[in-house]
């Protein structure tokens, strides 16, 4: 049976838009024009004999596409230098309309930045969703996706962006922090590696001179950035991948099993568990990693009384302390 | 058979409904660009040749041949329909669309902003991005339903799922007629008319439990003109609701709260002497505060309104009777 390549269907993909870059550049090299699609010379060599042996469908050596296949091959693989000449392809001289979540991405994501931009930049955005807009003719889902508005974004995009230059240029950053176990503010001096994103919170991933060790900081909970001339001390790297989750590289941690009720129970939505066990009235009993014991006892306050410590007893302890502690106010 | 065979296949396709304006008999095609197939692997192959061109937008007409004779259909692709319309862009606008091509952190949507901004480049509007100081906002949807409902969105395909809404410990399945989805306070929502209920409804993206179905084919419903999906998130999202709220706070302590006051009334007199104390006037939205005020623990005593001090002091007592 004739499975389908899937190799097939991206290679014509990405002839659809080789042709008409070629078209409008006139010739191009076969490393620049890798290069605009994203892709190595060899495979960008490979799609053009495919367009060579394809043309009008009467058969003869005239009606092919003509793609003049000597210029690119060298001694030891394809030479990027080479010129690519293209002709007889006039038909195909045109990309492809964007498709309906090419053309509703785009514009979605030039709405987002509508919102954060300042005024004379905002014009340009406008300018170019309009343009966009008229060009996605059945383009209406766009108008049906709200990337919505945060009112503290605006300043929370810039300061990301002002960490992620710093990132870029190895520079150092004095952080006014705010740490909420500890309900205080601390000035660090650190070395930041960029800016990520995790479960929709985004953080500075930094060498943090403070504390000798990679942080995280979350980019909400800066309350003023410094960035200074001064050069980072700390080799460049890399910030790290996320997408294990933002706890999976601490080491220093104590696993508690708590109990969640019913309104607790979002809880596990938002942290990382080890164990979750579904209990019979609702509940669910977890075990968790606690790399801050302020952490979790501030987590159990937010939650009272819909979570309670089974191990280690030690926190049940400080938790019932706390707790009296507090009442005692009232 | 090889992957070159195959796309040589597609665009020879592609080409001929191309350049031809009239509708072209599905004997034609079958006898230039399929000689050797057998009847049934010849409509095997060229429905799912013609699947694969759609998927990747190529916009394949199906027509009558003949206005007399109306059993031979008949295919072609309009060039207008085919080709992207012309888009001339300055070049400050070009900045703007390289940088739209960072704001999704989504891979299908990253990957799309990107295969449009390559269109834009291959009509020769040079993308440069490095020309423009502009803030970029981060898009992300870690939602594992977002995918189904972004696509159902643009298809008008009706939806089946499991839901688990807040405070319940089941989840329920829903059908969703799904008109768009809306981003409000970071998370997404889902906005459409749920058929069980009879009425226009909001989901919140991350209750929904496990695979999303579709409940129906695409096209299967009409969105009501003018619908305003922000506005009806916002309406129908638990909306917060504020109030004026004073609180008590330790010297030094509750600084997000400090940030956020109307007011601050320095060294008065608190309920204890351990620490001097702070008056706090905070317009909150009241569901959350309670939370919020708990976190503190004893660096924060709640004044007013009395129904917050009730409440605090209702869920500490169940901790510790």
């Amino acid at each position: 049976m004739n499975r389908p390549p899937a190799g097939a269907k991206d290679q014509v993909a990405r002839l659809l838009t080789l042709v008409p870059l070629l078209h409008s550049h006139g010739e191009m090299p076969l490393g620049a024009a890798a290069k605009a699609l994203d892709v190595s010379p060899a495979q960008v060599l490979s799609d053009l004999k495919v367009l060579f042996m394809v043309g009008l469908p009467g058969g003869y050596p005239e009606d092919l596409i003509d793609v003049d296949l000597d210029a690119l091959e060298g001694p030891g693989g394809p030479n990027a230098e080479g010129m690519i000449r293209v002709s007889n392809a006039d038909y195909l001289a045109r990309p492809l309309r964007l498709s309906p979540t090419e053309a509703t991405a785009m514009i979605v994501a030039l709405r987002a930045m509508r919102d954060g931009a300042a005024d004379d930049t905002r014009e340009i955005v406008d300018r170019v969703l309009a343009k966009l807009e008229a060009a996605a003719a059945e383009g209406p889902a766009a108008s049906r996706i709200d990337p919505g508005v945060d009112a503290r974004e605006p300043r929370l995009v810039a300061l990301a962006d002002r960490l992620r230059g710093a990132a870029e240029r190895h520079v150092q950053v004095r952080l006014t922090y705010y740490v909420p176990s500890r309900d205080e503010e601390s000035e660090r001096l650190v070395d930041p590696r960029g800016v990520v994103t995790a479960n929709g919170v985004t953080y500075l991933d930094a060498w943090c001179h403070s504390a000798e060790a990679p942080r995280l900081f979350r980019i909400d909970r800066i309350a003023a950035a410094e960035v200074t001339d001064r050069p980072g001390e700390t080799p460049v790297e890399a910030p790290r991948d996320l997408s294990e989750g933002i706890f999976a590289q601490s080491d220093d941690t104590a696993l508690v099993t708590l109990r969640l009720a019913p309104p607790a129970r979002w809880v596990v939505e938002y942290y990382p568990m080890e164990a979750v066990r579904p209990l019979e009235d609702g509940a669910l009993e977890v075990d968790l990693l606690v790399a801050d014991d302020r952490w979790l006892l501030r987590l159990l306050l937010r939650l009272a009384p819909h979570a309670i410590v089974l191990s280690p007893p030690e926190y049940a302890e400080e938790f019932t302390r706390v707790t009296r502690e507090t009442l005692a106010l009232y | 058979m090889s992957a070159a065979a195959k796309s040589e296949r597609l665009l020879n396709l592609l080409i001929m409904l191309l350049v031809q304006r009239h509708y072209i008999a599905k004997d034609r095609i079958r006898s230039i660009l399929y000689p050797d197939s057998t009847p049934d692997g010849f409509e095997k192959m060229f429905e799912r040749d013609k699947e694969e061109l759609r998927s990747l937008g190529v916009p394949i007409e199906v027509g009558q041949m003949d206005a007399y004779f109306d059993d031979e259909p008949g295919y072609r692709i309009r060039p207008d329909e085919f080709a992207l319309p012309e888009i001339d862009l300055e070049p400050d606008e070009a900045a703007v669309v390289g940088l739209a091509t960072k704001v999704w952190q989504h891979a299908t949507l990253a990957k799309a902003t990107t295969e449009a901004v390559r269109k834009l480049a291959a009509v020769g509007v040079d993308v440069d991005v490095a020309q423009l100081e502009i803030a970029q906002p981060r898009l992300s949807a870690d939602e594992p339903a977002f995918d189904a409902f972004w696509q159902a969105v643009q298809e008008r395909t009706p939806l089946a799922f499991d839901y688990l809404r807040s405070g319940q410990q089941t989840p329920a399945t829903r059908h969703l007629q799904p008109w768009g989805v809306a981003r409000y306070s970071g998370r997404w929502y889902a906005v459409g008319y749920d058929s069980d209920r009879q009425a226009e409804r909001v989901f919140r993206l991350s209750r929904v439990q496990g695979e999303v179905r579709r409940d129906g084919v695409p096209g299967s419903y009409e969105i009501p003109a003018g619908t305003d999906v922000r506005t009806i998130a916002r309406r129908l999202a638990p909306a917060p609701i504020t109030e004026k709220v004073v609180v008590l706070a330790r010297t030094g302590a509750a600084l997000p709260l400090r940030r956020a006051a109307d007011s601050i009334e320095e060294d008065v007199t608190g309920p204890d002497a351990a620490t001097g104390w702070d008056r706090l006037v905070v317009t909150r939205g009241a569901t959350d505060m309670g939370d919020e005020v708990l976190g503190y623990g004893p660096a924060v005593c709640v004044e007013e309104p009395r129904t917050l001090r009730d409440h605090v002091v209702a869920r500490l007592r169940e901790v510790t009777p």
